[in-house]
């Protein structure tokens, strides 16, 4: 099974480098990105065939080592 | 609608939650005359907590010594300035970053590094070191390791990006800090003495600009919860956690001092803990005088903020500026060239209140002067530190050969090398660095001339928790004698109180006699202080840390080729100690790693002494006479040898003068004690002799060993694989 991690800062913390990607669109003529936020996307490969238990152990990845709960949030995508 | 109508009602309930006393929130009554709103709620509260109101430590800070003839501007302003001669001045402060570093521990060290920058060059100076002073929890603790890599890389990503080097610092590790870490950065900067910038605003009518970056959700309320304790949920209630942007920081430092070649600047003030509040509440009430905002205006990064979030944010990379009239336009085109936001906000009123305005209703009119005048203050009963009693040395004999001893020492969690910190810092930026981490002082020269800042960062807080007095006296001294040992003269000292909760008298007794340790050791060392910061209710579950009043310190060598460092030089040269060396072992490290005993009274500091021995050494190191010079502290003379050794990559033969104890003598941590090495020992021990200080041959330098009486031996090589191996292995997580 195939396990999807998408990992974003959380609303409302500041994202320089989501900042400075909307700064290089716009000096480079792209008008009309109101705001950019940037994160980073993981693609697992799990020997896990049950979806339940797949799901419980990329949460704990997520908690553990994947995202920093602190500042980031994390959204789970399961794929067979 | 009525502005109630968006915000909740005040009550004395609401008022708690916020941290405001019930005392506290009659007073605020009083001065109101009514039921203030919300956002003059959130106002009060941070400007009376703790951390900005200093109420529990104020009555103690006015004993310190803050002049002499050196200091243009002492305790008050964003940073510290002293006169460095030539028309130019230092600026430096050191500020702690505790709970966020706890939390997010690299983006609350980062924002920490970035915090203390802007206190410095809202000054005027362009800032040319960092220093930090960390401590963590016991190694054994589960949440040690990711502290450290978290604090350390944040200190290096904001320090590296900014381009100012980090030339030193100190780490310490202590059970007591396992739930409230110390991240303590210092920042020293430059300015020309007659350029320094204020904060007090003036001139009715001028406007009123924000600068930097946009006003988010970040850290609301951090100054609150910097004045609180933790429990173990509060891990789940944190605020929104500041996020650094070094290089938004790095284009903020560039505009402002651009800005400031001009004369378009009335007062600057950096927006720290508690933002715009406290940035406008001081220029206000510095100038006594009124501010007028509209939060319209304020350049937000999120939408629907409320005024009180406008307000209470801690956003990083912001200034507030109060403009000569018509400069407007002079000073947009300088941020806009830094590609920086740039709005005016504001302009100075003659009211002396602080009026916020937003979608045409008025949130805040508030007078300013009591925010800051009747701050309560608090005269907390504090009860003295019982002491402890001597430990006498030959009760803790060696239980081996000293060099075995020493093996371990070197390793040991508090001794061993700082490498792997440091080497993540980049400390040459610039390329002004002379000396940077390892030795006894940061050295970094003025740029263009011959001159040198010597900086340094000193606390030993075993010795503050077994005798406070002691401990804080020890604190300044040993920072005067960092600094005296690269060949510097100690000008002034920023300070960074790290305490438990005030209101315990136990706590506030350690408060009340590190300050009284520190008053002596300024007054005698003649060592002002001109900057600080306090940081109180550093306790977990009720277990407080240790005491650490953390001792920044900054000194001139008028020529930087002086410098000496530590290192043996060549062999054959003749190995000193200078300072009068009695054994005490209580509280020493010896103790407690080898005899694992954590106890006694810790060393006492005879400051007239201290200061007979400095003026020697560093009258000699004047005089070119010594080629190498280190200062003892934890671990004693024969770890300090031994750093010697390994920073030259050269041995030393060493007699121990016979019938003297070998565990106090070779362990003991007196104070006021330095090693030097010299090829004509004669004169050195003459001059010693007429002054009036203490001096003993302890050697000579030569081979690939540190011998000690000709039998016990240990090689440089052996005692630098100790040395260099801990830390390393420890984070690679191999020491399981």
């Amino acid at each position: 099974m195939k396990a999807k991690v998408h990992v974003t800062l959380k609303r409302g913390v500041l994202d320089p480098q989501g900042k400075a990607i909307g700064h290089a669109l716009q000096s480079l003529g792209f008008d009309g990105v109101d705001d950019v936020r940037q994160g980073k996307f993981i693609e697992l490969d799990l020997a896990e065939t049950d979806r339940a238990a797949a799901q419980k152990a990329v949460e704990s990845m997520c908690q553990k080592l994947l995202a920093n709960t602190v500042i980031e949030d994390y959204r789970i995508e399961l794929a067979d | 609608m009525s502005k109630q109508s968006l915000e909740p009602a005040v009550t004395v309930e609401l008022a708690a939650e916020y941290g405001l006393s019930a005392d506290e929130y009659q007073r605020m009554l009083e001065i109101t005359g009514r039921t203030p709103s919300f956002t003059e709620l959130g106002i009060f509260s941070v400007m009376w907590s703790e951390h900005c109101s200093y109420k529990s430590s104020k009555v103690w800070l006015k004993q310190l010594p803050t002049t002499a003839p050196h200091v243009i501007c002492g305790p008050g302003e964003n940073a510290g300035v002293i006169d460095i001669g030539d028309g130019q001045a230092a600026i430096f402060k050191m500020e702690s970053h505790n709970h966020p570093s706890f939390i997010e521990p690299y983006q609350g060290a980062a924002t920490g590094v970035g915090g203390i920058l802007r206190d410095v060059f809202t000054m005027g100076a362009r800032p040319i070191a960092n220093m930090n002073a960390l401590r963590f929890g016991s190694p054994e603790h589960p949440k040690t390791r990711h502290l450290i890599s978290g604090v350390v890389a944040g200190i290096g990503g904001y320090g590296n990006c900014v381009g100012v080097p980090t030339v030193g610092g100190e780490t310490n590790f202590h059970p007591s800090f396992n739930g409230n870490i110390l991240v303590n950065a210092m920042t020293v900067g430059l300015a020309d003495a007659d350029k320094i910038f204020y904060s007090a605003a003036a001139g009715i009518g001028n406007p009123v600009v924000y600068v930097g970056s946009k006003t988010g959700r970040d850290g609301i309320h951090g100054a609150t919860m910097a004045s609180t304790e933790f429990t173990e949920d509060s891990e789940e209630k944190r605020p929104t956690v500041q996020v650094g942007d070094p290089f938004t920081e790095k284009l903020l430092i560039e505009a402002c001092l651009e800005l400031m070649a001009t004369d378009a600047i009335v007062a600057i003030q950096d927006m720290g803990a508690a933002g715009l509040t406290s940035s406008s509440v001081e220029m206000a009430g510095k100038g006594e005088l009124g501010i007028e905002l509209t939060l319209d205006d304020v350049p937000q990064r999120e939408t629907g903020m409320s005024p009180y979030e406008i307000m209470l944010s801690e956003s990083q990379e912001r200034m507030l500026i109060v403009l000569k009239p018509g400069r407007e336009e002079l000073a947009k085109a300088i941020f806009d060239k830094w590609e920086l936001d740039f709005a005016v906000i504001g302009r100075v009123t003659d009211t002396g209140r602080l009026v916020l305005k937003m979608h045409g209703y008025t949130y805040c009119d508030l007078e300013v002067a009591p925010l800051v005048d009747r701050a309560p203050l608090y005269e907390r009963p504090w009860e003295p530190t019982p002491p402890q009693a001597d430990i006498d040395a030959a009760s803790v004999p060696l239980p081996g050969p000293a060099t075995e001893i020493l093996h371990r020492l070197i390793g040991c969690p508090d001794l061993a090398s700082r490498r792997w910190i440091w080497e993540q810092y980049d400390s040459q930026v610039g390329a002004d660095t002379i000396a940077l981490s390892g030795g006894d002082s940061g050295v970094v020269r003025v740029h263009g001339t011959n001159k040198a800042l010597a900086i340094t960062t000193d606390c030993t807080p075993r010795y503050c928790f077994a005798d406070p007095v002691r401990g804080g006296a020890q604190a300044v001294a040993e920072a005067w004698r960092n600094l005296t040992a690269v060949g510097a003269k100690p000008l002034a000292i920023t300070d960074n109180m790290n305490f438990g909760n005030p209101q315990k008298p136990r706590i506030m007794g350690q408060f009340a006699g590190c300050i009284q340790g520190m008053v002596d050791a300024c007054t005698v060392l003649e060592f002002p202080v001109v900057s600080g910061n306090v940081s109180l209710y550093n306790e977990t579950n009720g277990v407080g840390i240790l005491p650490t009043p953390a001792i920044g310190g900054v000194g001139l060598l008028s020529d930087a080729s002086l410098a000496v460092n530590i290192a043996f030089k060549a062999a054959g040269q003749a190995i000193l100690l200078i300072g009068e060396t009695k054994g005490h072992i209580g509280q020493s490290l010896y103790l407690r790693e080898i005899h694992g005993r954590e106890e006694g009274a810790p060393p006492p500091v005879d400051l007239a002494a201290e200061k007979r021995n400095g003026d020697f050494v560093r009258d000699l190191i004047g005089k070119r006479a010594v080629t190498a010079c280190h200062d003892l502290s934890d671990g004693g003379l024969l770890v300090a040898l031994a750093e010697m050794a390994m920073a030259g990559k050269l041995g030393a033969v060493i007699d121990v003068p016979a019938g003297t104890d070998e565990a106090g003598f070779l362990f003991g941590e007196d104070q006021g004690r330095y090693v030097v090495t010299t090829s004509d020992a004669d004169a050195v021990v003459a001059g010693a002799k007429a002054a009036g200080v203490p001096v003993l041959r302890l050697g000579t330098t030569g081979g690939d060993a540190l011998k000690l009486n000709g039998g016990d031996a240990i090689s440089v090589g052996g005692l630098r694989t100790a040395h260099e191996a801990w830390l390393p292995e420890y984070m690679a997580g191999s020491l399981e």
